[in-house]
């Protein structure tokens, strides 16, 4: 609200990623890089140098390779890694939408009707404490190996978290914004928009960002119980050929999409909630 | 500087409060009482500052009036209704600001033609005009936040007024302001009761602020909040602050104070 201390401008943190190439040390961003190289490099002689056995620890330079091969290829081959990121991407994304937009459906109905909230409160317990992972080889059964097993997976891993968050986010409006508005006798739906919908959004977007990271975590699962495409099935068959250098390759695509995932709502959530201060709309509640 | 009785025998009273009683959660076993037997009138136009100590029920008065809260006995009317929830004609200010981070100043202010769905062109040339008479030109399209905490009270006035409410109900809307601030936003709301010609009930836990706003001073009693005395303030408008040096000034406020005194409710 108003006239609190967050309100304030904080001094900003001296900005450590400007790259001065007098004295790169100085860049944070500069020193994680240089970190990785030594890392890579590191991994790279280590693993020649002990001769570690490929299918154990693959030298980074098979990692890109295999990458590289993997990338190189059309977009239809069932060997190349578009087509198999094209269907676990299509996973995540339909699930990650129908799973948190029933959740946030769900939410908005527990908490504006107390009759849902009594009716659903002890199931949504009972389900939240249940890893959803769990589930997973039944869903394939019921749907099969086709993308609908995979899309119900990671809606079900998504709509929790979404869930929960907006529930909480819709209990912890201001009841003095509730009060301004049924001061101008404002109806229930208005009130709903013009108030509590816009308070919940911090929460609920720290919801999202929780089920963008559980929704690849659903898609590989899924896909390791029973699929015919995607990343997680390219593991398992790399795996069986000892080709650890791809598996290696497609964990680096999977993290890709995380992170590419991650980046879009920021970007969604900046553009939002650009009414918040920048600073705490920084802190995310992670999975 | 009369204490005057009862006026609510006067015949344009525009809010009339009759035995008036509050009490929370199940009367007689476990609730509390928190108003009790209020009895009083308010006329058309004129200004009416409530003081009483903490806990007295002031706000739950003013919350009765506004239609935000049911009351237990008694009977409450408005303009020659009876209180039946939230009204239209009749504007809040709350403690706090209460602005939406998420709307600039005009779009707050703008709040009340949205919600009741006015025209909002002229509601907007209103909004301009009122953010001009808060003396807020310039701010209409900063966030709450980039304001200063007597501003954002300032344009939760102009919020306040927007539907030009016949009765402004504020309370203690300057209780978080410091004291300069204060004396500011009292000049500056005696100047808009003024120009508005609104009827207006002010909670405040300042006696000075209570005196120098009102026409009438109604002072309550320690919780059971039950109304002890109604004070007549005849000082001439517009006020300016030296006022606050009169012996006249001094004579009410001290009425007040040993009123707190006497019912042992200093605060």
């Amino acid at each position: 609200m108003a006239s609190k201390t967050s309100d304030i401008p904080l001094p900003s943190r001296a900005e450590p990623d400007a790259l001065d190439w007098r004295r790169p040390f100085h860049s944070m961003r500069f020193n994680s890089l240089l970190l990785l190289v030594f890392l890579l490099a590191l991994w790279e002689f280590g693993v020649r140098f002990f001769e570690v056995p490929k299918f154990l620890l693959p030298p980074v330079s098979d990692v890109l390779t295999a990458m590289y091969r993997g990338l190189n290829t059309s977009p239809f081959a069932k060997d190349g890694f578009w087509f198999h990121t094209y269907f676990t991407l299509a996973e995540i994304l339909i699930g990650f939408m129908l799973g948190s937009a029933i959740g946030l459906a769900l939410g908005v109905l527990i908490s504006e009707i107390d009759f849902v909230e009594i009716l659903l409160r002890p199931y949504v317990a009972a389900l939240q404490s249940l890893p959803k992972v769990a589930v997973a080889p039944i869903i394939v059964m019921w749907l099969g190996f086709g993308m609908s097993s995979k899309v119900a997976i990671v809606c079900l891993i998504t709509f929790f978290p979404v869930l929960v968050t907006s529930i909480a986010g819709f209990k912890a409006i201001d009841t003095d914004r509730i009060d301004l508005l049924r001061s101008l006798s404002a109806t229930r739906w208005q009130i709903f928009t013009k108030a509590k919908f816009p308070s919940a959004l911090p929460y609920i977007f720290a919801g999202l960002d929780m089920a963008a990271a559980f929704a690849v975590v659903g898609a590989v699962v899924g896909e390791f119980v029973g699929a015919q495409a995607g990343l997680g099935v390219m593991i398992l068959q790399m795996d069986a050929q000892m080709d650890t250098g791809g598996s290696f390759a497609v964990f680096i695509i999977l993290s890709l999409i995380g992170i590419a995932l991650t980046a879009l709502l920021r970007a969604v959530r900046r553009r939002v909630l650009s009414w918040m201060p920048a600073d705490p709309s920084q802190r995310t509640v992670s999975a | 500087m009369t204490a005057a009785p009862d006026p609510s025998a006067s015949s344009d009273a525009y809010i009339r409060i009759r035995n008036l009683s509050k009490t929370f959660g199940a009367p007689g076993q476990g609730g509390v009482l928190a108003l009790r037997d209020i009895d009083c009138s308010i006329a058309k136009g004129s200004f009416v500052s409530v003081v009483g100590p903490s806990g007295c029920g002031k706000s739950t008065l003013l919350r009765i009036v506004a239609g935000l809260l049911d009351y237990s006995e008694g009977s409450v009317v408005l303009d020659g209704q009876p209180i039946q929830g939230t009204r239209r004609d009749v504007g809040v200010v709350f403690q706090s600001s209460i602005l939406l981070p998420w709307r600039t100043i005009l779009e707050n202010v703008m709040l009340p033609a949205e919600v009741l769905g006015l025209d909002l062109r002229a509601a907007r040339e209103r909004a301009m005009q009122l953010i001009h008479m808060v003396k807020l030109d310039g701010f209409e399209n900063k966030l709450p936040r980039q304001l200063s905490g007597g501003m954002q009270q300032r344009a939760s006035i102009a919020r306040a007024l927007l539907h030009d409410p016949k009765i402004l109900l504020m309370d203690e809307p300057f209780g978080a302001l410091d004291a300069m601030t204060r004396e500011q936003m009292n000049l500056e709301l005696q100047r808009i009761w003024r120009e508005s010609g609104k009827t207006v009930m002010l909670i405040t836990h300042s006696i000075p602020e209570a005196i120098f706003l009102g026409d009438v001073v109604f002072v309550m009693t320690p919780r059971p909040g039950a109304l002890e005395r109604v004070i007549r303030v005849d000082l001439p408008r517009p006020r300016r602050m030296e006022v606050m040096a009169s012996p006249a000034f001094a004579g009410a406020a001290n009425e007040i104070r040993s009123l707190f005194n006497h019912t042992g409710s200093f605060d």
